[in-house]
């Protein structure tokens, strides 16, 4: 009797669900569909199965080449991933285990930083990449990315440190680790999950960044962000083609996230599990 | 080592006294450009040139037109240097030329730049010198459908008045049949709902100021405008029209859903394509309208233009390029791979006088009719301080006509009544003009 | 001794991203300020003047300035309100025993992946377009007339965007607070009779006191920015129905280009958030120690 009835409740939070995923992915699948379509089929009203062709595809991919646009978002998305890592690792270690009375004023202001809007900035800041020459590259663009998800590398990877056990480490030092070992052996292995999710989310906000992205490139430093500026509004309604276009510029990071779930979520915290 | 200095240094002098020749070899052309249709043909076309021309590469940066207008804005102003070709309208042209921002164009001899017609060469030239080469130009007219307009009964002349206008669209209104009597834009925007708002208010005899920067929203001309504009949309405009621009509205025309859309001369050449249009046979053309008594047609001018920024490095090879995409022979390579129906438009007499092309465009006459009727000098039948025609050339009026483009849109979508959206409309922008330093 | 030592280093490792940060928030912050005292107008550059508190003064007088403020509020609340809400719902939904989980959990946060433009693009166009949208097509379907979201309910329209947008950051932080439940204590609960809103109001909810912090501290930040959704959709209207502060700011440096007006816009904006911010720790800093 009570088997039959989780069952039966079973079966309906899975309806549950789905239906709710369902409405919200809608959105994508019906972009993904709409590229599919041809232009006359994407304004005729629902439809959800197109014709299948790849037309919008190929006409977006003949007007803007989607290989170097696709080739800077991936280096400026890593890189600059990368490099705050480098810069946010020993800061977050730091605070988590040494932490001072100033620790979490310093993460409230960090994350303050965060608060200028952006385009109140930009004319200072585009002055400062004009001066330094920094304009349309890629190394300013992927330090600017960097200095604008710090504050969020080193609060995530400062939360997920602070959940190992101290013990561990004074335990280990007893046993006459030193600090090498000690990093290497022991800290290293229990920040690894944390760390890997903090470089995914970072990548996916990297990859989604799309004013600066756009205001201080031209053409090669431009990401897809420009891409997809190049196809939206056009005169006409092109919406084959904007959503192929779209598909384009969101598929690499939607497929890495679907693949990388799993490591995403497990750090995803950000300090919220005691 | 020193050898191979030594004949460096030289060969850079070489290179600087040759001239023309020497400084065009291998150097990179950014040009900045917007996501339209001649544009992107162009962007297509770009082997022909670099064929032509070896030792020139060509980068584009398309983009859509807000985000291409502020990065433009934002390099020029500040001497960025990113772009060696712009992409710029009749609005920008000649407020940057005064700034000194743009080089003034020499394309020589074969360019046969007094083909350039004359209304469109004038919005695009400063004191006698032009500063950008249009490479597509529009002016706006009333484009309405012929099937409908006989099933109701009704004629639409030729320089028909808003009155006619209005007692067409109400009789050819069918909200049961999803047909609307009449399309116009209602989006937000200087570029949007405010170009064909002020070319409407010149037809009744409005300005946007008096010859004190006085803005004149309070006045009897500006009233009738915007009431007429809302209670014609109100009674027979499509539903939502207070989000519909340009792309919109060529959309339900395109799809039968529209009987009389007022706007840009170029939707001609959209709207009678087959291939998109599933009216394309049926499309009759009439001049902007006019208020009874008041002698102008809203003086609607528009050019999609090609200009060179002091701060480009390859400024020769600049103007190699306009010279091209703007030349005879480029509308000649169009006409030859797409059709002549496919050639930008409004910016060459002779393109008018070709009779191929008027055999293939049922608009050419009427475009051409109308962009020569635009006087972008005097926009109003009254005094004005400013030139411009669905415009107000100052720099300033992006910022006001979106504001007042906001009023009047949020007035369509029923939040605010005529009076209150003028109100509105003449507070703010005597705020911004009055902190601009126009107003003492 | 050996503190002394892990102090030292513990400085040395904090110091490269304190350093960076700070100049990074310096630099534009210095030059910001600096420019909302001066009259610079980006097209009239050779104009430049000294304007004294004008610029502020300006920016406060705007007749959109406190709709703005208002508009601000309201969409960050209402993102806040319907992540939180929902989010809680769907995390609870997914953590239930249900078939296809892997899958469920990955179409719920793809939102998450998708660049802001291109979300909002999406959403006018194909969705709420009241011709050609999905939402009309429903309507229609009912035999109801479509709504024109963006004219009618701009402010919502926005917000139902931005929230599609930060619902799977929300749901999964929840759902990581939520599978760290203890479920021994639910059980027990549940064998004592304890219904269902109970056992919600007074274990689950109070388990997840912590994460819902977070989900409001961290989506505050970046829903006080929010401008790309609004630039797309609805331009600020109409009138000023949708405009927020950084539209307003965006509205002065990209419009007008008045660099002084958006600098004097933009420190406003940082301490109108400051002060959100130390209400936000006063309010919720608690649950972060």
């Amino acid at each position: 009797m009570a088997r039959a009835t989780s069952r039966n409740a079973r079966i309906g939070w899975t309806v549950a669900a789905w239906f709710v995923a369902l409405l919200i992915f809608f959105p994508i699948l019906y972009t993904i569909i709409t590229s599919l379509k041809t232009e006359q089929e994407a304004i005729a009203g629902f439809d959800l199965i197109p014709s299948f062709t790849l037309e919008s595809f190929q006409t977006v991919q003949s007007q803007n080449n989607y290989f170097r646009p696709f080739t800077n978002s991936v280096i400026l998305a890593v890189g600059s991933t990368l490099l705050a890592l480098i810069v946010a690792i020993p800061a977050a270690w730091a605070m988590a285990f040494s932490p001072t009375k100033r620790t979490k004023d310093i993460l409230m202001w960090m994350l303050s930083t965060k608060m200028m809007p952006a385009v109140a900035v930009l004319v200072p800041i585009y002055l400062i990449f004009l001066w330094t020459g920094l304009m349309d590259t890629r190394i300013g663009l992927t330090i600017l990315l960097m200095l604008i998800n710090l504050p969020i590398v080193v609060w995530m990877l400062y939360t997920y440190f602070r959940e190992i056990p101290g013990e561990i480490l004074e335990a280990a030092r007893m046993d006459g680790a030193t600090l090498r070992d000690e990093i290497l052996y022991v800290l290293t292995p229990m920040a690894i999950p944390g760390i890997a999710s903090t470089l995914l989310l970072n990548i996916i906000l990297a990859w989604n960044e799309a004013f600066w992205t756009i205001q201080l490139t031209t053409t090669n430093a431009a990401p897809l962000s420009a891409f997809i500026a190049s196809f939206s509004s056009p005169q006409g309604l092109f919406w084959a083609k904007l959503s192929a276009a779209s598909v384009m510029a969101i598929a690499p990071i939607l497929v890495l996230g679907w693949f990388s779930q799993k490591q995403l979520v497990r750090g995803l915290t950000f300090g919220a599990v005691k | 080592m020193t050898t191979t200095l030594r004949a460096l240094l030289g060969a850079t002098a070489l290179c600087a006294t040759a001239g023309i020749a020497a400084a065009q070899d291998n150097v990179t052309l950014t040009i900045a450009t917007v996501n339209n249709g001649d544009m992107i043909r162009m962007q297509g076309l770009t082997d022909e040139f670099t064929a032509a021309n070896p030792g020139i590469q060509v980068e584009w940066v398309t983009l859509e037109e807000n985000i291409l207008r502020e990065r433009v804005t934002t390099d020029i102003a500040t001497q960025g240097g990113q772009y060696d070709v712009l992409t710029i309208g009749t609005y920008e042209v000649p407020i940057w030329a005064k700034q000194g921002w743009l080089v003034p164009l020499e394309l020589g001899e074969a360019y046969d730049v007094d083909d350039l017609i004359p209304a469109v060469r004038d919005a695009l030239s400063v004191d006698g010198k032009l500063y950008a080469a249009p490479f597509y130009a529009e002016s706006a007219m009333v484009m309405y459908r012929t099937d409908l307009a006989e099933a109701a009964g009704v004629t639409i002349p030729d320089a028909p008045t808003w009155a006619d206008i209005r007692d067409a669209a109400a009789k050819m209104t069918d909200k049961s049949k999803e047909q609307y009597g009449i399309c116009l834009r209602g989006k937000p925007g200087w570029g949007e709902n405010m170009g064909f708002i002020t070319a409407m208010a010149n037809s009744y005899g409005a300005r946007w100021f008096d010859t004190d920067w006085k803005p004149q929203f309070d006045s009897e001309e500006w009233k009738a405008t915007l009431t007429d504009y809302l209670s014609m949309m109100n009674e027979y405009g499509p539903p939502g029209a207070s989000s519909n621009g340009f792309n919109e509205n060529l959309s339900l025309f395109q799809q039968g859903k529209c009987a009389i859309w007022i706007d840009a001369t170029v939707a001609a050449s959209f709207v009678t394509d087959p291939k998109t249009s599933t009216v394309a046979d049926s499309v009759g053309f009439a001049q902007f309208p006019n208020r009874e008594g008041v002698d102008n047609r809203g003086n609607w001018l528009w050019a999609w233009s090609l200009a060179i920024p002091t701060s480009s490095d390859a400024q020769e090879a600049a103007q190699t390029f306009i010279a091209w995409a703007t030349s005879k022979e480029y509308s000649e390579l169009v006409a030859e791979r797409e059709g002549w129906r496919a050639v930008p438009p409004g910016t060459r007499t002779s393109l008018y006088e070709n009779p191929e092309y008027q055999a293939e465009a049922p608009f050419a006459a009427m475009t051409i009719d109308s962009i020569n009727a635009a006087n972008t000098q005097k926009a109003s039948v009254q005094d004005v301080p400013y030139t411009g025609g669905q415009f107000v050339a100052i720099p300033e009026f992006q910022g006001i006509g979106t504001a007042v483009g906001q009023q009047f849109s949020a007035a369509l979508a029923g939040q605010m009544s005529a009076e209150d959206a003028l109100a509105a409309a003449q507070s703010n922008t005597t705020r911004e003009m009055t902190r601009a330093g126009y107003i003492k | 001794m050996a503190t002394r030592q892990t102090q030292g280093l513990a400085r040395l490792m904090r110091a490269p991203a304190i350093i960076l940060l700070f100049v990074w928030m310096i630099v534009p912050l210095c030059m910001t300020l600096y420019y909302s005292f001066l009259n610079y107008n980006l097209l009239n550059p050779g104009m430049t003047s000294w304007a004294g508190w004008f610029n502020y003064q300006y920016f406060y007088t705007d007749p959109a300035f406190f709709e703005a403020i208002w508009n601000t509020l309201v969409l960050v609340l209402g993102v806040l309100l319907i992540t939180v809400a929902g989010g809680i719902g769907i995390a609870m939904l997914i953590d239930k025993p249900i078939w296809g989980q892997g899958v469920v959990r990955i179409l719920v946060i793809s939102p998450f992946f998708v660049m802001p433009p291109v979300a909002a693009l999406i959403w006018k166009n194909m969705i709420m377009h009241p011709s050609y949208g999905v939402f009309a097509d429903v309507a229609r379907f009912f035999g109801a007339s479509p709504v024109d979201w963006f004219a009618q309910y701009p402010l919502t329209s926005i917000i139902l965007i931005v929230a599609w947008q930060w619902l799977p950051f929300a749901t999964l932080i929840l759902l990581t607070s939520l599978q760290s439940l203890d479920t021994e204590q639910m059980e027990a609960a549940e064998m004592d009779g304890a219904p269902a809103h109970a056992r919600f109001l007074y274990l689950v909810l109070p388990h997840m006191a912590r994460a819902i912090t977070v989900v409001i501290l961290i989506q505050t930040i970046f829903l006080l920015g929010v401008y790309a959704e609004i630039l797309v959709t609805t331009n600020g209207g109409p009138g000023f129905a949708s405009t927020n502060l950084t539209f307003l700011i965006y509205r002065a440096a990209r419009l007008n280009f008045d660099i002084g007006g958006a600098a004097a816009g933009g420190i406003i904006a940082v301490v109108l958030a400051n002060i959100i911010a130390i209400f936000l720790m006063r309010a919720v800093g608690k649950n972060l120690d």
